[in-house]
């Protein structure tokens, strides 16, 4: 698809990027960057849109037309400016806090009208330009400047809430693996409709290492499984582990038993609702699933109609100045001579 | 049957009945009747805040209020005739009534049952619980002469009592000598596919005429004259009406898509509606989630190229805040229009009032001037709306159109425009010239920055709710930088008051006795106490503010006449600091807070009190 002959530096510019060394956000941005010059859009046509938190500055550090908006109304506002512009390639950036606390409510709504563009939810589970109160994804139990008890909260899972929002596209990327975050880039840029993206961002000043888990080599392939449409779940060291479904209840199974086969394994399928809800609750400590590895990649992707699509469909704009004089005049008018 | 004919000048006439007896639709048909007539009018309707409040009792009680004639400036302080469908309606609107004024009676809406709901207590002769002596009672069993005239019908009973209505609307057509065609025309549209219900509205609309024929009780007959309108073409129209047409007509004038969008709130929601049906007319709406959505996404449609709207009233307007600062700060155009209601918080919802003008000017974090304009009555919301259209573009500044309840519902007879006749737009979206370099606050002589929607080739630019630089447009924390901001965006603003028209005198003059300042819908009840008052030998001088954010350049000169200034609001007391804080006048305020608009009485006893 590539055209335009663009490059990464096309999409940059001069502004100072005033991330913390170290971000995950910085990640992110050269992800974007890399995959735009191969989308196969013009420049001018791509705009990002964000709220408020550390993520929400992303606008700033594009060369495409961008917005910083209010906290938690990105979505809100790209509804408005998709539904009137759909000729435009929308991209929505936000974080834990802004999209799923103060812009919860947009959020979802966004989701069920199925505007077609693309939300990056930034998730460091922890509110980073207020210096570090916990979020909406933030574990149970963690201490923050304002829980220093520990958070009662029990968090949201973005997957499963989106699945509940009836989201037509939703997947889960990690800064830290780069080639997998710009293949899911642009699979949710083809994707028509709404795509969520929950990308796992580490704060390194007030949440570090909150996804060693799944970043540090040593432990990161018995915890996370990469989803791939139409293959088996495997997942571990050595590749050495599946999942297969027994019923509705998924198993861990050890691919060096004997009386298990790759044939076995539950196979990952897109397009199946039921089979995602399962996924998304993968290593959620309120399910029977938490020690099970957490997926990556996209969970579920269905084809739907699409808000702007349907509201150009009701509307005509071929009128003439007759007709508007005629709306005016109204069904009872008179003239006085 | 030859019956006496009377002549007068303006009649109020006040319908009313359970919110279920259809009250207003008797009113809609009248008012229209009436305008076709060539009557002046003014209307104002009463319904209760509850979708089906229990039947018969005082807090199900509609009305519908039209004062018509020759000149007709308020829906009327005082009813000449007042219809009364049962007990509760009389109760609640008997003082209403003027002196030897005519009160039509549904006899059966005062039995037992209906007695009790409107809680009032039980005797022989349920009349002899209200003091009637001073008016003109007919008594008509008009659920039973609707009964009698459909008996041999197919209808339910429920069906038939709803005919009742028509009932009424054709006797008072009786009583004012006017044709019923409007009406038959309007009920062959309105029940196309059901001829059986529209036979018997018809034939009961019949009934109703013929009973003031027939019947021996009514012994006159009453024309009243039409008003003496200038040459044109007119309808009648709604205050939300106007602002729905004012908006589709700057859309097509300005060549840019409309795109509106909401969140229901009573009494802003038939704007929401009215667009709806617009959609022939490339008009985009949108029913957001919330309130903050809906002027969110008006934002992103505005930035997008659109000329983009949000309405709704007081506690809307109070969640849209914060974007009302990010629009002003992004300087980008949005029409804001809060239709007003009883305040604070869920306040009255039905009723009206002015009291968000505060609000409307000061309502924000930071120095966040936005400009506000006021119409004055149903037919001035088209040009306010079309201006704050014009103004919002011109200056890519959000604008607030403050419109209120009693406005909104309210109808009049209007001289409607032709498309050509509009005012061309003045704005543009930034094209790169050879060799320039693009900065989005670049400003004009009118302070006003470049425009550049997405889509537009080399003019990619992000901008935010972050201060910025003005000279490269990137966001800036200077102090100097800041203050310098803060002074260019307030010159903005007031730098459209030699954009807008002077402010003129609706009556009087600098030599007059006194000067009332006001806005919004006291527009017309200060006008006919002003005439009231001009009979008694009084000159007082009338300004009214339609454009209130910034104000007319010579308000400031007009006042320095006057001695007495005197404020009158639907309010506790708003414009009235504005005015203060602005000139330094010891203005008087004349303040209402019942939902209700003033009784002209209430003006002239005021003004009388200020000059004796």
């Amino acid at each position: 698809m590539k055209n335009n002959n663009y490059n990464l530096k096309d999409f940059a510019n001069d502004q100072e990027i005033k991330w913390c060394p170290g971000c995950g956000d910085y990640s992110i941005l050269k992800q974007v960057q890399s995959i735009l010059p191969n989308i196969g859009i013009s420049k001018e046509k791509i705009v990002f849109i964000s709220g408020i938190g550390c993520s929400s500055r992303f606008p700033y550090y594009m060369n495409t037309y961008g917005m910083h908006s209010i906290h938690g109304r990105a979505t809100a506002v790209a509804t408005g400016l998709k539904s009137s512009r759909p000729d435009l390639n929308v991209w929505v950036i936000t974080g834990d806090g802004d999209s799923l606390s103060i812009g919860g409510n947009h959020l979802i709504h966004l989701l069920r009208r199925n505007l077609d563009l693309n939300i990056l939810l930034f998730n460091n589970e922890i509110y980073g330009l207020t210096k570090g109160q916990y979020s909406p994804t933030s574990e149970l139990g963690k201490t923050t400047k304002s829980t220093p008890l520990g958070s009662i909260d029990n968090p949201f899972n973005p997957i499963s809430l989106s699945l509940g929002a009836d989201a037509s596209f939703i997947a889960r990327a990690i800064d830290r693996e780069p080639k997998h975050m710009r293949q899911i880039l642009i699979e949710a840029n083809n994707h028509r409709g709404t795509s969520l993206i929950e990308i796992y961002q580490n704060c390194n000043i007030f949440n570090d290492g909150a996804f060693s888990k799944f970043t540090n080599k040593d432990f990161k392939k018995n915890n996370s499984i990469y989803l791939e449409n139409n293959k088996p779940l495997i997942f571990g060291d050595e590749n050495d582990k599946g999942i297969k479904l027994d019923g509705i209840d998924p198993l861990i199974v050890d691919l060096n038993d004997k009386n298990i086969s790759v044939e076995d394994l539950w196979i990952h399928d897109q397009k199946s609702i039921e089979k995602a809800n399962i996924l998304s609750r993968f290593s959620d400590i309120n399910y029977n699933y938490s020690k099970f590895p957490r997926p990556f990649g996209i969970f579920f992707q269905k084809k739907r109609k699409c808000y702007e699509d349907e509201m150009l469909n009701q509307i005509n704009f071929n009128f003439t100045e007759d007709d508007l004089n005629k709306l005016i005049a109204g069904d009872l008018s008179w003239n006085i001579k | 049957m030859s019956k006496i004919k009377k002549t007068l000048d303006n009649v109020t006439i006040l319908f009313a009945g359970d919110s279920g007896d259809g009250i207003q639709l008797a009113g809609g048909q009248f008012t229209n009747n009436t305008a076709f007539y060539g009557n002046d009018l003014s209307t104002l309707p009463d319904f209760p805040a509850e979708i089906r409040a229990p039947i018969g009792t005082l807090a199900g009680v509609s009305g519908f209020q039209i004062n018509f004639g020759s000149k007709v400036f308020t829906p009327g302080d005082n009813c000449d005739v007042l219809v009364a469908m049962n007990a509760a309606s009389l109760k609640k609107n008997i003082n209403k009534l003027r002196e030897r004024g005519i009160i039509i009676l549904n006899t059966s809406g005062f039995d037992k049952r209906n007695m009790r709901l409107a809680k009032i207590p039980d005797s022989d002769d349920p009349f002899d619980n209200f003091d009637l002596k001073n008016f003109i009672v007919h008594k008509i069993d008009i659920t039973k002469l609707t009964r009698e005239r459909l008996q041999n019908t197919d209808l339910e009973k429920k069906e038939i009592d709803r005919c009742k209505n028509m009932f009424v609307l054709g006797f008072i057509y009786w009583i004012f000598n006017r044709s019923i065609n409007s009406t038959i025309i309007f009920l062959e549209q309105k029940f196309y596919n059901n001829k059986n219900i529209l036979n018997a509205n018809i034939s009961v609309l019949k009934a109703g005429y013929n009973y003031g024929d027939t019947s021996e009780t009514f012994s006159s007959r009453f024309d009243v004259k039409p008003r003496k309108m200038k040459k044109g073409s007119y309808r009648n129209i709604l205050g939300n009406q106007a602002i729905c047409l004012a908006l589709v007509s700057a859309s097509y004038k300005s060549k840019l898509d409309l795109f509106y969008s909401g969140y229901p709130i009573t009494p802003a929601s038939d704007i929401l509606h009215q667009l709806s049906k617009y959609k022939s007319f490339g008009v985009r709406t949108f029913q957001a989630e919330d309130e903050i959505s809906a002027i969110c996404s008006a934002i992103g449609a505005s930035f997008g190229g659109n000329l983009a709207v949000t309405a709704s009233s007081g506690p809307g307007m109070a969640l849209k805040t914060e974007a009302l600062g990010l629009v002003f700060m992004l300087e980008l155009p949005l029409i804001i229009i809060n239709v007003q209601r009883g305040g604070p918080s869920t306040g009255l919802p039905t009723k009206t009032e002015q009291s968000d003008l505060l609000q409307a000017v000061y309502g924000r974090n930071g120095e966040a001037p936005i400009p506000v304009f006021a119409p004055s009555s149903p037919s001035d919301c088209f040009l306010v709306t079309y201006n704050a259209c014009k103004i919002a573009l011109k200056f890519m500044t959000p604008v607030i159109i403050l419109s209120d309840g009693y406005i909104a519902n309210g109808a009049e007879p209007w001289n409607f425009p032709v498309i050509t006749d509009l005012e061309d737009f003045e704005y543009e979206f930034k094209k790169l010239k050879f060799s320039e370099k693009f900065n989005p606050y670049l400003r004009n002589e009118n302070f006003v920055r470049n425009w550049a929607i997405p889509g537009t080739k080399d003019l990619e630019h992000t901008i935010g709710g972050l201060e910025k630089d003005n000279d490269s447009g990137d966001v800036s924390y200077e102090p100097e930088n800041h203050q310098l901001m803060v002074k260019i965006r307030q010159a903005k603003v007031n730098n459209i008051s030699n954009f807008i028209p002077d402010q003129k005198f609706s009556s009087g003059s600098t030599n007059s006795d006194m000067i009332i300042i006001s806005w919004g819908s006291t527009y017309g009840v200060i006008q006919s106490s002003i005439n009231e008052l001009k009979k008694n030998g009084y000159d007082i001088a009338h300004i009214h503010i339609n454009y209130i954010v910034p104000l007319p350049k010579n308000i400031e000169d007009i006042l320095k006449y006057f001695e007495i200034i005197l404020v009158p609001e639907i309010n506790n007391g708003q414009l009235i600091k504005i005015i203060r804080d602005k000139f330094l006048v010891n203005a008087i305020p004349l303040n209402k807070i019942m939902g209700i608009p003033f009784n002209s009485h209430e003006i002239v006893n005021k003004v009388k009190s200020l000059l004796n």
